[in-house]
C-alpha cells in the first residue's frame, strides 16, 4: 500500500519519541542501584503502576492486532480481548500479592524464595528469556508496520528505529523510566481510543464513506465444462485458471497488465481482487502495475444497510448499542486470503459477509461445522481461550511490575486499577475494529494497521497521534519485555545462578549489556517475522508463559508438596512443548514456505496439551523429590502464613 | 542470595484468608468464562440470540465478562480491606 506522508504526522511523532527519550534522560540521573533499576526501589502510587500496567499490557498486539483482526475477522478478533482480559482475573485473585510478598526483583525470584535452588535460578530465567522474546517478536513487527504509513519508510526501518530507542531507554534509566512512559502512554491510549470511538459512532454507517471507491471490475465469464475458458469482455484475455479450496481464480491480461479475478459462486461472474506478485527479477507488482501506479486500494466496506427493513444509504449517528444492532443488518465486503504459489502470487479476494457474523464468532476461529470446524478446529480454539485465560499472570514482564509498588495492598489496587484501564479499553476494540472494516480504510498487506488508518480517515491530526501513541505503546512494552529479559539474564543467571557476586554497579551494568543484547537479537526477530498479525503472535506468547510459569506460580502458592525440582521440571516441560509444538503448526509451516496442511501438528495454540503435561510433570517430580522439601530455607507458604 | 522483597512489607497475618478468597472468585470467573468458550463450541447459534434489548448474546455475554471481572475485582478488594483491617489490628491489639 501507498500512502500521502503528512509534515504533521512526522512532527508529532517525533515529538513523541523526543519526549520519551528526555524522560529517560531524567529519570537515568535517579538511577544508581540495582533496586532502582529492576524494581524502580518499590515507591511507585499504586494508581501510577495501575495505568503503567495497562500501558505494558496494551501492547502492540491490542491496539494494532486486536483491531485489525476484528476489521479483517469480525468477533474472533474480540475473543482476545475478553481472553487477555479475563487472564487479570487470574492476575488479582492468586497471584499479585503473594508474589509482592516472595519477590525482590524477578518473577524468579519469587519462584525461588522458598528453596534456593540452582535449577529454578536457571529453568526460570530461561523461560523468562523465552516468553519475553515469544512477546516482542509481534512488538516489533508492530513498529514496523507503524513506520511505514506515518513516515513512508520500510518496514525494517521501523524495526530497527524502535529496537534502537528502546535500548537507549532500557540501558540509560531501567524501571522508573518505564514505568513512567507506561503509565503516560497507556493514560493517552485509552483517551485517544475513546475519541476515536465517539467518531465512529457519530459517523455511523453509510455506503459512501468518503473518498473514492476502489476501481475494482466486474465482467462476465465464458464457462465450459464447469471451468472458465473466457471472458466476454474484450479489453481482457484469458491468461490462466486456478482452483484453490474449492475457489476458482483466473488470471486475465489487458494491455500487457495481468490482474486477478474470483469467480463468483453464485453466478458467472468475475469480481476483481487485489493481488501481489513478485516478478522473476524480484519487482512486486500490485494489481498487475508498480507500486507508484496507485492501484492497491484500501478496501472494508458496507454494501447494504437496512433500517426498520427498508434499505438506506447511510444511518447517521449511533449509540453504543444501537451500532450493533444497524451492523446486524448490514451486508459487508471482507477480503480474504490466498496464495497461488505457481504464479508467486498473493491474492485478497472480495469476500461478502453478513453484518450479523462480524458480531458473532466464526468468521476466523473454526467452532461450528457451518463454518467448516473439525474436531482440531474446536480444539485450537479451546487451546486458544484458556492460554490467554491462564497467560496473563505467567508474563515475567507484567509480574515485574508488582515490585515497583510499596506493599501487598498497593499489588492489588494496582491490578484492580489495571483490570478497570484495560477492560474499558477492550470494550472500545470492539468498536475500533468494526470502524475500520465498514470506512474503507483497510490495508489487506497489514491488518495490525486497521486502528491508526481508521484514525486517519477522520483526520490526519487524529492519525498522527494515535500512530505516536501506537509507537510510543511499543515502545514502552518493549522496554519492559527488555527490563525482564535483561534481570533473567543479570540477576538470576550471572548473579544468582552463576554466583559472580556482582556489587550493586556491575548488577546494573551487567543488566544495560543484557539489556543490548536482546534489543539487537528482538530486531533481527522484528524484520524476519514481517506480515504476521501481532494479536496471533501475543496469543503464542501466552501458551508458552501459560505453560512454562503459570502452573509453577500456582503451585508453588497452593500446594505443600511442591518441590524445587518439581519446579524446574515443569518449566523445561511447558517451555519444551509449547515452543516445539508452535514450530510444528500451520501457521509457523507457511512461514518457513511450505503448505499448512503438511504441519504435523494441526493446531496453531498448543496451550490444551502443554499446560496439563507441565502440572502433570510437577506433581509427578514433586511428589518423587518430597525429602528435598527438608531443605527449605525459608517457609513461606500461605498455610503458614496465617 | 536471599530473594526477599525489594521493599520491606509488614507481616499480613490476613494472607490466608485472602488467598482463600481470592481462589473461589477465580474458580467462580472461571466457571462462567467456561461457559461462554462451551457455548461457542456446543451451540454457536445460541451466541446470536438476541438476549437484551436487541444484543445478541455474544455481545452481553463478551461485554459481560469483562464488566464483571472489574465487579469481582472491587468486591475482593473490598473485603480485603477489611480482613487486613481486622486481622492485622487484632495481632497490634495483642501486642
Amino acid at each position: 500500500m501507498i500512502y500521502d506522508i503528512s509534515l504533521g504526522a512526522v512532527l508529532i511523532f517525533v515529538f513523541f519519541v523526543v519526549a520519551v527519550l528526555a524522560l529517560s534522560f531524567y529519570f537515568a540521573r535517579k538511577t544508581k542501584s540495582a533496586a532502582s533499576y529492576y524494581a524502580a526501589s518499590g515507591t511507585i502510587h499504586y494508581g501510577v503502576n495501575g495505568i503503567a500496567f495497562a500501558g505494558d499490557y496494551l501492547s502492540a498486539a491490542s491496539f494494532l492486532g486486536i483491531c485489525g483482526m476484528i476489521a479483517f475477522s469480525g468477533y474472533d478478533g474480540f475473543l482476545y480481548s475478553v481472553g487477555y482480559l479475563a487472564g487479570w482475573v487470574a492476575a488479582l485473585f492468586l497471584v499479585a500479592e503473594p508474589l509482592k510478598r516472595l519477590g525482590k526483583y524477578t518473577f524468579t525470584d519469587a519462584l525461588d524464595a522458598r528453596f534456593d535452588s540452582k535449577s529454578i535460578k536457571l529453568t526460570a530465567s530461561i523461560s523468562t528469556l523465552v516468553v519475553s522474546i515469544f512477546y516482542l517478536i509481534p512488538q516489533m513487527v508492530g513498529a514496523g508496520d507503524l513506520v511505514v504509513p506515518l513516515l513512508g519508510l520500510p518496514h525494517w526501518v521501523g524495526v530497527v528505529i524502535v529496537g534502537s530507542v528502546v535500548i537507549f531507554i532500557v540501558a540509560t534509566a531501567g524501571m522508573t523510566s518505564t514505568t513512567y512512559v507506561q503509565f503516560i502512554k497507556g493514560a493517552l491510549l485509552i483517551i485517544f481510543s475513546t475519541i476515536l470511538t465517539i467518531y465512529i459512532l457519530n459517523h455511523g454507517l453509510t455506503l459512501k464513506p468518503g473518498g473514492e471507491a476502489p476501481d475494482l471490475m466486474r465482467i462476465s465469464a465464458i464457462v465450459d465444462n464447469g471451468k472458465v475458458v473466457g471472458v466476454s469482455d474484450d479489453e481482457f484475455s484469458f491468461s490462466a485458471a486456478y482452483e484453490v479450496n474449492d475457489k476458482t481464480f483466473v488470471k486475465l491480461e489487458s494491455s500487457g497488465i495481468y490482474r486477478w479475478f474470483k469467480l463468483s459462486e453464485k453466478d458467472n461472474y468475475l469480481d476483481e481482487a487485489l493481488s501481489l506478485t513478485i516478478a522473476s527479477d524480484g519487482t512486486r507488482l500490485y494489481n498487475g502495475e508498480p507500486r507508484s501506479a496507485q492501484k492497491f486500494y484500501q478496501v472494508g466496506y458496507v454494501t447494504q444497510i437496512l433500517q426498520d427493513g427498508v434499505e438506506v444509504e447511510e444511518t447517521g449517528p449511533l449509540g453504543p448499542f444501537t451500532i450493533f444492532s444497524a451492523l446486524e443488518n448490514s451486508e459487508l465486503i471482507r477480503y480474504s486470503r490466498i496464495e497461488i504459489r505457481d504464479e508467486q502470487t498473493t491474492i485478497w479476494y472480495q469476500t461478502p459477509t453478513s453484518g450479523k457474523d462480524m458480531i458473532n464468532p466464526g468468521l476466523l476461529l473454526k467452532v461450528s461445522s457451518k463454518h467448516g470446524a473439525n474436531f482440531w478446529t474446536k480444539l485450537n480454539f479451546v487451546s486458544l481461550m484458556l492460554a490467554l485465560f491462564l497467560g496473563t499472570s505467567a508474563l515475567p514482564h507484567i509480574l515485574i511490575r508488582y515490585y515497583t509498588v510499596p506493599s501487598q495492598r498497593d499489588a492489588r489496587k494496582s491490578t484492580i486499577v489495571a483490570i478497570v484501564a484495560i477492560g474499558f479499553f477492550y470494550i472500545l476494540t470492539m468498536y475500533m475494529g468494526l470502524g475500520a472494516a465498514i470506512n474503507g480504510v483497510l490495508d489487506v498487506e497489514s491488518s495490525n494497521m486497521a486502528g491508526p488508518l481508521l484514525a486517519k480517515y477522520f483526520g490526519v491530526g487524529l492519525f498522527s497521534i494515535i500512530s505516536a501513541i501506537a509507537f510510543a505503546t511499543v515502545l514502552g512494552t518493549v522496554a519492559g519485555l527488555i527490563v525482564a529479559s535483561s534481570g533473567a539474564i543479570a540477576h538470576d543467571f550471572l548473579d544468582n545462578y552463576l554466583d559472580m557476586k556482582m556489587d550493586d554497579r556491575k548488577k546494573v551494568f551487567a543488566g544495560k549489556m543484557a539489556a543490548f543484547s536482546v534489543g539487537i537479537f528482538a530486531i533481527i526477530l522484528g524484520i524476519l517475522f514481517k506480515g504476521m498479525n501481532v494479536s496471533f503472535l501475543v496469543g503464542l506468547a501466552f501458551s508458552v508463559a501459560a505453560s512454562s510459569n503459570f502452573p509453577a506460580i500456582v503451585f508453588l502458592l497452593f500446594w505443600e508438596k511442591t518441590t524445587a525440582k518439581g519446579i524446574a521440571a515443569s518449566i523445561l516441560t511447558g517451555i519444551s512443548t509449547s515452543v516445539g509444538l508452535i514450530l510444528l503448526s500451520p501457521s509457523m509451516f507457511e512461514r518457513y514456505g511450505l503448505p499448512a496442511a503438511s504441519a504435523p501438528f494441526p493446531m496453531d495454540n498448543p496451550g490444551i496439551f502443554s499446560i496439563p503435561l507441565s502440572v502433570i510433570m510437577l506433581v509427578v517430580v514433586s511428589l518423587m523429590t518430597q525429602k528435598d522439601n527438608s531443605r527449605k530455607v525459608e517457609n513461606y507458604h500461605l498455610s503458614k502464613s496465617a | 542470595m536471599h530473594h526477599g522483597p525489594a521493599a520491606k512489607l509488614e507481616a499480613d497475618k490476613s494472607a490466608s484468608k485472602k488467598a482463600k478468597l481470592g481462589l473461589i472468585l477465580f474458580l467462580v470467573y472461571a466457571m462462567i468464562y467456561a461457559g461462554f468458550v462451551f457455548i461457542g463450541l456446543s451451540n454457536l447459534e445460541l451466541l446470536s440470540n438476541h438476549v437484551i434489548g436487541k444484543q445478541n448474546l455474544a455481545i452481553v455475554y463478551g461485554f459481560g465478562l469483562i464488566i464483571l471481572a472489574m465487579v469481582m475485582g472491587f468486591v475482593y478488594h473490598f473485603f480485603c480491606t477489611r480482613f487486613e483491617n481486622n486481622m492485622n489490628k487484632k495481632q497490634e491489639d495483642k501486642k
